[in-house]
């Protein structure tokens, strides 16, 4: 029962949008009603659109998020394991961090141009910082007896890495990653929105100046369904993974 | 080594690494047209005040991410407080919230642009929409999670229905609105600087735009700079601003 409650709320208002429309009798180039919208989202997924921006989307996001993440991992740990490094990197860290991955945009515009690479680049940098800090944060909170074992099994610090060190912060590295995944899709779509001209970001935007108010409202709601989803298999896939 | 003194070698570090940057700006690997070496991103950053064009900028960033915070922050607050409070309206509206707490907010821009035009207007706006969901959210669930037992205290003390909002209802929950608002901060300026390259209005977030696309790279890291140390100041104000608020919490 309590399952229709959550969905009252949006059809109610999704109705209403329609009513007004339909009683208006709406003609617009800049408003579409919400069954015009349901019909041009339908299109665009037939003829494959949709599904070359998401892809494209999909891509910056994942490659930025890997090679970002991927970074981020390795700095975390060392990081976490070098009480040294950790306390040498600290105002490096903090004064680089606090810069809006939005505000690199111009700088990979002039380094690599319009395309994949330049997205990749900017998500890479903002999906980095919350990996460094969590990884490092996880690796640092190891209970100390696990670093005990390594240190009586005379474990080279590789090993110690690979088999205590990851095993023991890895629910907590997977929490990073999933805040990262969210990251990277919002500075993706950012991206496209503002300059980069291809996936979903730059299809919303192209509806909106070539007069279709229709298919810019699908490709939000599309935008919104896939932010959602993803969260939704990270979420559940962290939940198997990690049911201790 | 004290405190201090790895305070000092971590900003020794640092200059390490600046001085690195300007290694390799000098030995010219990488085009001085897309590479500035720091000292003439330093000697842009200093034309740029005493010409006053920085200046105006960083205001009017300033401003449009104060404001649309602000606008956020208020809205959040409250609309978060009326669903937190209300265990029925969590069960209509929250899987609403939830779906849209996601959604990216740069997204809505296109939206916006068609409601207030290319406007500072639809800067705000984008700005406030983005930034609410954090806020709106952590008041939800501080309101919610409020000590059944402090409900219980206030109706034996027979407090009217504002006295309890007021006096225990958002204090319990001061500390997850402070970190909402963080991260609406946050996202405030992330919004001022892609509205202001979208809608083209004055401030940073054009100026680095304008800098890149006229090849003026020292113009664009001092901009680059500028934002960072924008991001800085806030966060750690914000900070400042949340340990007073709170200090009742570790007596």
């Amino acid at each position: 029962m309590k399952r229709w409650r959550g969905l009252l709320f949006p059809l109610v208002l999704i109705a209403i949008a329609q009513a007004a429309a339909m009683a208006t009798h709406l003609q617009s180039y800049t408003l579409a009603s919400p069954a015009d919208a349901a019909v041009a989202g339908a299109h665009a997924l037939a003829d494959g659109s949709i599904a070359v921006a998401t892809l494209q989307t999909l891509a910056n996001a994942f490659g930025g998020l890997a090679l970002g993440g991927g970074f981020g991992l390795v700095a975390g740990i060392v990081l976490g394991s070098s009480v040294i490094a950790d306390r040498l990197m600290e105002f490096s860290v903090e004064a680089l961090r606090p810069v809006p991955s939005v505000a690199l945009i111009p700088i990979a515009m002039l380094t690599f141009g319009f395309g994949f690479r330049m997205e990749i680049a900017i998500v890479s940098f903002a999906a980095f910082w919350p990996v460094l800090i969590l990884t490092r944060n996880a690796v640092a909170g190891i209970d100390a007896g696990l670093i005990d074992v390594a240190r009586a099994l005379r474990l080279r610090p590789f090993a110690r890495t690979v088999k205590i060190v990851l095993p023991a912060a890895l629910p907590r590295i997977f929490v990073a990653f999933r805040l990262a995944a969210g990251i990277a899709l919002t500075v993706a779509v950012t991206v496209e929105v503002s300059t980069n001209p291809m996936g979903l970001g730059y299809g919303m935007i192209l509806a909106e100046q070539s007069l279709h108010p229709d298919l810019m409202l699908a490709y939000l709601v599309w935008v919104g369904v896939l932010g959602w989803g993803l969260n939704f298999a990270i979420t559940s896939a962290q939940r198997r993974l990690f049911r201790a | 080594m004290t405190r201090i003194g790895w305070r000092l070698a971590s900003i020794v570090t640092g200059a390490v690494f600046i001085a690195l940057w300007q290694l390799i700006a000098n030995a010219h690997v990488i085009s001085p047209v897309y590479l500035p070496s720091p000292a003439r991103t330093w000697d842009a950053l200093v034309v740029g005040f005493t010409s006053g064009t920085l200046p105006d900028q960083l205001w009017q960033t300033v401003q449009r991410m104060f404001v649309g915070w602000l606008l956020a922050s208020l809205v959040g607050i409250v609309i978060g407080a009326a669903i937190g409070l209300s265990p029925k309206a969590r069960e209509y509206v929250g899987p609403t919230l939830e779906f849209i707490r996601p959604l990216p907010a740069s997204a809505v821009i296109p939206l916006a642009i068609v409601f207030f035009g290319l406007t500072d207007g639809m800067v705000l706006a984008v700005i406030a929409f983005g930034a609410l969901w954090p806020t709106l959210l952590a008041t939800v669930h501080g309101f919610a999670a409020v000590e059944p037992c402090l409900y219980d205290v206030s109706r034996a003390l027979r407090m009217s229905r504002f006295a309890v909002i007021w006096k225990i209802a958002l204090p319990s929950s001061l500390p997850d609105i402070l970190a909402g608002m963080r991260l609406s901060l946050t996202i405030s300026l992330i919004l001022a600087v892609v509205g202001e390259m979208l809608a083209s209005r004055i401030g940073l977030g054009r100026g680095i735009l304008v800098a890149a696309r006229l090849f003026h790279s020292p113009d664009l890291y001092a901009g680059v700079v500028l934002l960072g140390a924008l991001g800085y100041v806030t966060a750690q104000g914000l900070f400042a601003v949340e340990a007073r608020l709170l200090r009742w919490r570790h007596r």
